[in-house]
Parts: C-alpha cells; sequence; structure tokens
C-alpha cells in the first residue's frame, strides 16, 4: 500500500472551530471534519502554536484541552481580548473573529482525509 | 407520577434574540405529550447593569427590554397547552417583569396564570460597596473606587425547581446561570436530589446547549461550501428532549431552516467552556470531557456521557462598575487610490491626536484591509490589500472624561472638510461603558425567595 501524500493546508480545509469570551479570555474549539485527523492535529496545532499565532493581540498563555470522544479541542488563550468586551476598542470587542484567526494556521496532513 | 420525557425548548438565546423565534417552537411543543417548557436566555454579563441603569431611571424598567415582543405571540397558546415559561427575563426588576406579563396575559385573556418571582440575587442587598470590592477578582477587570452600579450573584436551579412545585406557569428570575433555566423544570419533573451528580450533570449539559437558542441548530456556524445550512433566515430554535436517566436528544422546531448535527452540537458543547472537566455551576461541577454525540435521525442529535462533582462552596457574582465612555467614529474612501486616501486620513488623525496630548487608549483601523484580527493598537501597516477599493478609517478611543472622548471622534468628523479627497460616510458613537468583574461569594450569605404575584 502507498502512503497518501501530505500536503499543506490551512485548518479551515480540515476542521471547524468557535469562539467565545470570558472576560478577557477568549476559548477556541477545535474539530476536525474527519475524526481520523484528530491525532495529526495533535501532533501539529500545539498550544505553542496557537499562542505565536495570537501573540500579537497580547495573548500571555494557551492552554489546549483534549477531548477525544468528540474528537475535538478546546484552547483557552489568556489575555487575548485587548481586556474583553467591556474595554476592547477592537471592533469585534467579544473577539468572536478568533476562531477565523486559528482556522489560518497551516497544517500538514494526508490528501485523503481532507474531506467534508 | 414520573413522566417518560420532558422536552424544553429555547425561545431566545441573548437580549436581543429573533423576536418570532419562540411560535415555531411552541406550536411544535404543543403536538408533545408530556411536560413541556419554553426558556428565554437574554442576559448576558454586562445586560443587568444597563437594566440596572434603565431602573434607576424608572422603576417600572430595568428588566428585558423585548420581553414584550417575545411572550405577546406565544403567551396565550402557551397558557392553553400548558406549557411552562422560564427565562431570566427579569434583569434587574424581576417584580416589574411579572407585573408587565400579568398585564400582557390579561389583555389577551389568559386566566389563572401563576407568575413566580425568584428574589435574592442582587448582591447590593446583601453586601455594601466595600464589602463587595474586598473579593478578589477572578475574571475581569479590577473593581477600582468607581460607584457599583450592580452586583448579582448566579443562582442556581433549586429556587426555580421548587417555585415550579409550587404550581407557577411563568418564573421571572433575574441573575442566575443559564443551564439552570433547563435544569429547574428537570428537577420539578424528575426529583433529582441535590447530591444526585450524573443527573445535574446532564441536565446542566442540556441547558448549556440549549441557552444560546440557534447557536445549536446551525447559527453561528454557517460557512457556505465547508458547513451549509439550509434557510439561515428561518432558522429552527433548539428543543431538548430528556429522560429521567438524563438522557438527551437535541432537536428542533418543526418545518424551520437550519439543521441540528454532530458538527454544530460539538460548536456548541465547547461554547465559553474553559476546562472541559471543570465547569462550575451553583448547582453542580460539570465535566464534559467524555461527553459523545451520535446523530440518530435527520436533526436528532442523542448527548451522552457527562460526569458530575459535588457544587463548590461558593457562588459566581457579576459586579458592575461605570467604565467611562468609548468613542468611536468612521470615514470611508472609496475607488482609484482609496487605500492611500485611507492611509492619509490615518496620518492626519495621529498628528491631530497627538495634538490633543491625552494619554487615553486611541486604535486607528482601516476596515477593508485587516482590523479585527490585529493587535491592540491596529495593524502595524495597511497595505495587505489593493490600493483602490472601499475602505473605511475608523478611530476609537476610551476614558472617563467625555469631553476628550466627543473630542476625538470630532477629529475624525473634522476630515469631511480638512482631510484627504473624497472622504464621505461618517459616523460615530459614544457608549457609556460598564466594566464588569467576576467575584466568588459564599453560597450562605446568598437567600433566595419565590414570591407569586
Amino acid at each position: 500500500m502507498t502512503k497518501p501524500d501530505l500536503i499543506v493546508t490551512r485548518l479551515h480545509q480540515v476542521a471547524h472551530a468557535r469562539a467565545g469570551d470570558k472576560g478577557n479570555r477568549s476559548n477556541i474549539s477545535l474539530i476536525p471534519y474527519n475524526p481520523n485527523l484528530y491525532s495529526l492535529l495533535k501532533e501539529q496545532v500545539t498550544e505553542s502554536r496557537v499562542l505565536a499565532l495570537f501573540s500579537h493581540k497580547g495573548a500571555t498563555k494557551v492552554t489546549r484541552y483534549e477531548l477525544p470522544n468528540l474528537p475535538a479541542f478546546n484552547f483557552v488563550l489568556d489575555d487575548a481580548l485587548e481586556g474583553g468586551v467591556n474595554s476592547a476598542l477592537n471592533l469585534d470587542q467579544h473577539g468572536k473573529s478568533l476562531s477565523s484567526l486559528l482556522l489560518t494556521m497551516d497544517v500538514k496532513v494526508p490528501n485523503d482525509l481532507i474531506s467534508r | 407520577m414520573t413522566p417518560s420525557t420532558v422536552y424544553i425548548g429555547c425561545g431566545a438565546g441573548f437580549s436581543g434574540d429573533r423576536l418570532d423565534a419562540a411560535i415555531p417552537v411552541v406550536n411544535t411543543l404543543t403536538k408533545k405529550k408530556g411536560p413541556k417548557y419554553l426558556i428565554f436566555e437574554t442576559l448576558a454579563e454586562r445586560t443587568l447593569a444597563l437594566a440596572q441603569k434603565q431602573k434607576q431611571q424608572d422603576p417600572n424598567h430595568g428588566y428585558s427590554p423585548f420581553l414584550e415582543d417575545y411572550l405577546r405571540p406565544i403567551l396565550k397558546t402557551c397558557a392553553g397547552s400548558g406549557i411552562k415559561i422560564v427565562s431570566n427575563f427579569g434583569a434587574a426588576n424581576p417584580i416589574g417583569a411579572a407585573k408587565k406579563i400579568s398585564e400582557i396575559a390579561a389583555q389577551l385573556d389568559c386566566k389563572n396564570l401563576r407568575i413566580a418571582i425568584i428574589l435574592g440575587d442582587d448582591l447590593l442587598n446583601v453586601f455594601s460597596s466595600d464589602e463587595i470590592r474586598n473579593h478578589p477578582t477572578i475574571e475581569g477587570l479590577e473593581i477600582n473606587d468607581q460607584e457599583i452600579i450592580a452586583a448579582n450573584a448566579y443562582l442556581g436551579a433549586r429556587p426555580i425547581a421548587e417555585a415550579l412545585r409550587l404550581g407557577a406557569d411563568i418564573v421571572v428570575v433575574g441573575r442566575c446561570t443559564d443551564p439552570a433555566l433547563v435544569l429547574g423544570p428537570l428537577i420539578n419533573e424528575f426529583g433529582w436530589k441535590e447530591n444526585d451528580w450524573q443527573h445535574l450533570a446532564q441536565g446542566t449539559m442540556a441547558g448549556h446547549l440549549l441557552e444560546c437558542g440557534a447557536q445549536v441548530t446551525g447559527a453561528y456556524f454557517a460557512d457556505p461550501g465547508y458547513k451549509d445550512v439550509p434557510n439561515l433566515a428561518e432558522v429552527g430554535f433548539p428543543i431538548a428532549e430528556i429522560k429521567d436517566d438524563g438522557s438527551i436528544i437535541i432537536t428542533k422546531a418543526d418545518e424551520t431552516g437550519g439543521i441540528v448535527s454532530e458538527q454544530t452540537v460539538k460548536e456548541q458543547l465547547l461554547y465559553e467552556i474553559h476546562d472541559p472537566a471543570n465547569y462550575y455551576t451553583a448547582d453542580v461541577i460539570l465535566d464534559i470531557s467524555k461527553v459523545s454525540v451520535e446523530q440518530i435521525a435527520a436533526n436528532r442529535v442523542r448527548v451522552s456521557g457527562a460526569n458530575g462533582k459535588p457544587y463548590p462552596s461558593t457562588l459566581k457574582a457579576t459586579v458592575s462598575i461605570n467604565g467611562g465612555w468609548m468613542g468611536e467614529a468612521e470615514m470611508t474612501y472609496a475607488g482609484p487610490n482609496a487605500l492611500a486616501r485611507a492611509k492619509l486620513a490615518i496620518d492626519v488623525l495621529k498628528k491631530r491626536c497627538q495634538n490633543l496630548k491625552t494619554n487615553y487608549p486611541i486604535r486607528f483601523d482601516i476596515l477593508g484591509t485587516v482590523s479585527v484580527h490585529s493587535g491592540d493598537m491596529g495593524p502595524d501597516n495597511y497595505d495587505s490589500f489593493g490600493i483602490d477599493g472601499d475602505y473605511r478609517v475608523r478611530i476609537a478611543s476610551k476614558g472617563q472624561d467625555k469631553k476628550i472622548v466627543e473630542r476625538i471622534n470630532q477629529e475624525m468628523l473634522s476630515l469631511y472638510c480638512s482631510g484627504p479627497s473624497g472622504g464621505g460616510g461618517f459616523r460615530q458613537h459614544l457608549t457609556d461603558q460598564i466594566h464588569t468583574a467576576s467575584i466568588l461569594v459564599d453560597r450562605d450569605k446568598v437567600a433566595t425567595k419565590i414570591e407569586f404575584i
């Protein structure tokens, strides 16, 4: 059996996400369309990569929680909301659009697992 | 006798949600055999402080501004079909809300409706302002010496269940945990005990899935070509079917748009959750880390595997203080070389604001290049798009002195005649800001009371 080709693509092609806010913390779920991608995403979408993606927004810490039965991840980003909905000068004070920012991250995945 | 299935629909997921969403939910519920409930969740963190300010201006107000819009179309049908209504639309004035409901019921000729009010969430009746300030902040901004506008504890499901047991047709709460709106009816129907953590966890999870309305039925989800949702304009609001053993099926109102799929349920399950193994509520600490979802039929998803641990000794409370003023002003530059003109506008604004010698934070955006995904003070450069286009320049600032914030907005207005070529479409806002902080209070200090009107 030949191994399927690995291709670099954005997370948006292989997973969906939703952002919520509480105070100055954002949480972003990350859910692969294909459950078989869970372990690959676990290897590649690390706390440090997510922190790097959001550091320009002031994020100081990222905690990743794993939910293997769904399967899904939950990322909690401390200090990512400019003080939060009551204080941010950002047009999107809740950080609702941050799920889309997470989905811009590049990942390397087998071609045959890109399916919705 | 314990019922086999309890049906709970949701008619609103936030204070400004679709006004007609409850109608198909109620029409669907009327066809079900068994206990039926309709909830409205209308109270975000800041909403209560806004309501408190309204109540200060007029003691008859301070409850959900859309109360009548939500209830009038469905109240008669609910009363006639035994659909009980549970909501936190009492906000800062649950008694005022109950009186208003009673007035609407009389106009609609709904007789003998029993309306219960849950009191006790208002901590300004329990603590002095200084005592509230002495509680450490666990989330949100530090409580400074600004006036405390509102301080409310998140009540649990027990008082709601008790009001229903006493015969309430409608239960009006101020601040309670959002899942309590669903857990209260379930405790009433199934008699789940205070230490029945497993069932309380399942009921709380059902509440968590329902409390944001259509966010579990395809809204806040649709992404064309990736996550398609049929007829989003008529998205159906959710209904949960819960059994005595705690099993949950999420479905939605009949003859509506939207979709209930494993994907929509997963997204909502994790919405506003931090540690999935420890979601603190007043009734139970919910653990969803082992939860599974299963599509059992079209628009029907079974959700199982929640676990529960004993509730904490404290209740969460939200404290709201005055946060000064926020100003926002915008102007559009369109057509040939629009980006250069928008950037010139930003240059002008930055220089003008420097002349004001204020230390207030000011943010400059050009919408159409990058704004919401950029850092605190706007992007480092605005060159990510083409030079032609349709760009909106935005300035935002905040501080305690309204005059200074107004003055910063005025710098944008003056660009009409004193800025780059062809600026148009000026709009501005000046918003009275409310800051919130979360604190933990000893649950023994919070006494709840049920009143009927």
